[in-house]
């Protein structure tokens, strides 16, 4: 029970620091620092940033899962696993690759003397994260689609309603919950992205939030921006709870479901293949091409000496937050599971609260705390090490929380029937039963860190240098071919936390 | 069979038992002993409190008040490895990662140095399951699986065996070939077996004796042709099979009630509430002895058939051969065969 509130209480701590720093502006000068133009303008883009990405993405990711469960669309699977390797590209390598393929000396330009415009502002920051984000709706959406009961849109026919009006008036108010759910979860990304915006030159609060304190020094000043991004994101997650609460789309049947009848799409085939290519192309295809262009671009003038260092810089935190994240989520789902009172939920809930805080407030309020209570920690490996584990723990609380409740406590009441004290009984039955999700939990967490952008640039210790911080600071310099390697070491780690996810979903009864 | 059970001592011993949680009484003061070599059956509706009393004699859930002992020890504030009792639950509680024999011997680590020197082998046969030591348990039928639990209970060397729901989990076709060879293993092991289900039919042909819980207190405990036939209330004799109440006026051995007269198993005088089994009561062509009845619905079950009949107001329910020529709407005589329970009185 100890460990667990203690994991719960350090996810809170940092926050309140956050509060006491911004609190700490004189009453007289806040209105002065924070009611100025600049502050409306980089909210009104962050709201605006977040509608554009929600469009995109629904307009990418709705007709794609229904292509793939209500149609007659060829290579389904296929279509299926394409749909969700953009997940391994972070948003910066995205935006990269976006800003990689124009430009005078990018691919289009070296092979059809095509010179776009470098991607920039609102349209460039909405698609680089559109284009990696659109996944979580699409997965989504089909696990909705298929976990529909097709009797339901049978009933509607039979009730009259015309195959159009079933669809509308039965199908689509069954997605709700399921698309309200992916939704919060890319408005949460996007809150919380740093590097694509950043690359892509637009001003919102997060990148408002790192150049006031990394650049300006204007401390209060970004943690009060800081805690402007916190109560936006509370209110989406208030506003998803609110719209889907009260809602009654349980199925209350309890015979087998039947498999949902599929639409011929007859001569409709060609143009919705053509349209989940053109969704490949640009969200992998673009990736891959323009990182292989710019490899084979310079190779000699990559300074390769240094890469074996930064991979060994990525594991340096990615290793021990992997460790600490689950250490943490072990005992958080285990008094969750076996104990669930109001107490155990809440602490729970407190890991996802980590989870859900976008990165840079979280960062910063990392800062403040680690410079009240224990200043000899700041600017240190582990307090970097303790932030990302603390932000990633949900990650790895999630699969350990279900083989858990899958396990159930009969097996250890078994077991102490038989002799076995209580901690034995754990560590004998339930802990080898757990390895597996265990080990899957950490895999998430490792990928997750090693993505991570925005919390290691405020926290890392200075000289202190990871892959994705490499990506980074070369596009930003405009040193394309030097973040090439980078980039694609990037995507290779993090097509192993895609195929983990795929291997779940496969092996799903 | 009832021998034994009269005679042998009893050794575990639940003495005023009662548990609370929150506001709800789960266990209301419950006292039942079982006796070596002994096979009870805690029966009751869903909720009555039985599968508390079998978590509390396991160790798993504490008392609010009452004691339990085995033999001369009191076990009930020991810790669950402490108590050298066993528990086959619902779902087999097998260990997924472990084999049939690893899972056997497991349960053999505390042991007593008998059973560790013998292995596994001869427990694995017992339940006849040699031949399968390398399984896993995703990969047996139910009932193999439940011979697994069982030999792995067995390995543990427990002085009384739990059995919370046995059958549940199997499937209808194969429930009666199961409950008769798990019957003859427990009945070889000399072990107490205490189980609990909420099948009737489960509890009369596999039990030696019957506890009847309803609402956390026992009504009666028993052997089951005592608890059929003569029940001690009329919850007792509705649970355990469908049954007529009756209204009637008793002078002595017999009863006058809406079916005529009906012999009673014990005197009683002045107005009775009785209990009589379908089957105790005879259907013949309209004007023979008894009362005159009209057939209301007639339900056919196969070997036999349930004959629902109108005698004035009341509707009873009588068991007659299928094969018998009986019609909704006829007119027939009804009058008792057996003598009727009295419950009230």
């Amino acid at each position: 029970m100890l460990p667990a509130i203690v994991a719960g209480g350090m996810m809170l701590i940092p926050l309140v620091y956050l509060v006491v720093r911004a609190s700490a502006t004189e009453r007289t000068e806040l209105a002065a620092i924070v009611l100025r133009p600049f502050t409306l303008e980089v909210t009104l883009n962050t709201l605006a940033l977040v509608g554009s990405v929600l469009a995109l993405t629904t307009a990418i990711a709705l007709p794609l899962a229904l292509l793939v469960t209500r149609t007659d669309i060829p290579a389904k699977r296929a279509i299926t696993i394409l749909a969700t390797l953009p997940l391994a590209i972070p948003g910066y390598v995205m935006a990269y690759a976006l800003i990689g393929l124009s430009g005078y000396y990018g691919p289009l330009n070296a092979f059809f003397g095509l010179r776009l415009p470098r991607p920039e502002g609102l349209f460039g920051a909405a698609l680089a994260l559109s284009l990696y984000t659109f996944p979580y709706v699409f997965l989504n959406m089909r696990a909705a689609l298929l976990g529909l009961d097709p009797a339901l849109e049978e009933s509607a026919r039979s009730l009259g309603r015309s195959s159009r009006a079933a669809f509308l008036s039965v199908t689509l108010p069954h997605l709700r919950p399921a698309l309200l759910s992916a939704w919060l979860v890319v408005a949460l990304y996007t809150l919380g992205d740093y590097g694509a915006i950043a690359l892509m030159r637009y001003d919102v609060l997060s990148s408002a939030i790192f150049s006031q304190y990394a650049n300006a020094f204007e401390v209060n000043y970004a943690a009060w921006l800081a805690l402007m991004l916190l109560a936006i994101a509370a209110a989406f997650l208030v506003l998803e709870g609110a719209l889907n609460r009260g809602r009654r789309l349980a199925r209350t049947g309890t015979g087998t479901r039947r498999s949902i009848p599929v639409v011929a799409l007859g001569r409709w085939r060609w143009p919705a293949l053509g349209f989940a290519a053109l969704v490949h192309l640009a969200s992998l295809g673009v990736p891959a091409l323009v990182i292989a262009f710019w490899l084979s671009r310079a190779p000699a003038d990559v300074d390769w000496a240094k890469v074996p260092a930064t991979v060994l810089g990525t594991l340096s935190v990615a290793l021990p937050a992997a460790a600490l994240a689950v250490a943490i989520a072990v005992p958080v789902a285990l008094v969750a599971t076996r104990w669930p009172s109001r107490l155990t939920y809440g602490i729970e809930r407190m890991t996802y609260f980590g989870y859900a805080v976008p990165a840079l407030p979280f960062a910063l309020a990392t800062v403040f705390f680690t410079l009240a209570v224990v200043p000899a920690l700041y600017q240190t490996l582990a307090i970097l090490v303790i932030a990302l584990a603390l932000h990633s723990a949900a990650l790895a609380v999630g699969p350990v929380r279900v083989r858990l409740l899958q396990i159930g406590p009969r097996v250890e009441e078994s077991a102490r029937s038989f002799g076995y004290s209580a901690p034995a009984a754990f560590r004998s039955v339930t802990l080898p039963a757990l390895s597996r999700s265990v080990l899957a939990g950490a895999i998430f967490v490792f990928i997750m860190v090693a993505k991570e952008l925005p919390i290691t640039l405020l926290l890392a210790p200075s000289g202190f240098t990871t892959m994705a911080m490499n990506v980074f600071s070369r596009t930003h310099e405009g040193m394309l071919y030097e973040a090439a390697p980078y980039a694609a070491l990037m995507i290779a780690f993090s097509a192993i936390s895609v195929a983990l996810m795929l291997r779940s979903e496969r092996d799903r009864p | 069979m009832t021998d034994i059970t009269n005679t042998a001592a009893p050794f575990l011993r639940i003495d005023g038992v009662s548990k609370r949680f929150g506001d709800v009484a789960a266990l209301r003061d419950v006292s039942l002993d079982l006796r070596e070599g002994e096979i009870h059956a805690l029966i009751g509706p869903s909720g009555c409190g039985k599968s508390t009393l079998l978590r509390i004699v396991a160790g798993f859930e504490g008392a609010d008040e009452g004691a339990v002992h085995l033999g001369e020890r009191r076990i009930d504030t020991l810790k669950p490895e402490a108590r050298g009792i066993g528990i086959v639950f619902q779902d087999y509680a097998l260990f997924p990662h472990l084999t049939v024999a690893q899972n056997v011997a497991f349960a053999l680590k505390y042991a007593d140095d008998a059973r560790r020197a013998a292995g596994t082998a001869p427990l694995l046969r017992m339940v006849r399951l040699d031949g399968l030591e390398s399984r896993y348990p995703d990969e047996l039928s139910g009932g193999q699986q439940q011979r697994v639990a069982l030999a792995r209970t067995f390995a543990a060397g427990p002085r009384a065996i739990l059995l919370d729901e046995p059958f549940s989990n199997l499937d209808a076709s194969l429930r009666e070939t199961t409950r008769r060879e798990i019957r003859d293993i427990l009945k070889a092991s000399g072990l107490g077996i205490l189980f609990v289900t909420h099948d009737r039919e489960e509890a009369l042909s596999f039990a030696d004796r019957i506890s009847v819980l309803r609402d956390g207190g026992v009504e009666q405990t028993g052997l089951p042709k005592d608890l059929y036939f003569r029940p001690a209330n009329a919850f007792v004799a509705g649970f355990l099979g469908s049954t007529n109440f009756l209204d009637g006026i008793a002078d002595g051995a017999s009863a006058e009630t809406p079916i005529g007269r009906v012999s009673l198993d014990r005197p009683a005088s002045g107005p009775v509430q009785l209990s009589l089994r379908p089957e105790a009561i005879g259907i013949a062509p309209e004007g023979s002895d008894g009362v005159p009845a009209i057939v209301a619905s007639l339900v056919f079950k196969g070997h036999d058939a349930s004959a629902f009949v109108r005698v004035g107001e009341a509707t009873f329910e009588v068991l007659m051969p299928a094969s018998l020529d009986v019609q909704p709407g006829q007119c027939v005589s009804v009058a008792a065969r057996a003598s009727a329970v009295v419950l009230k009185g």
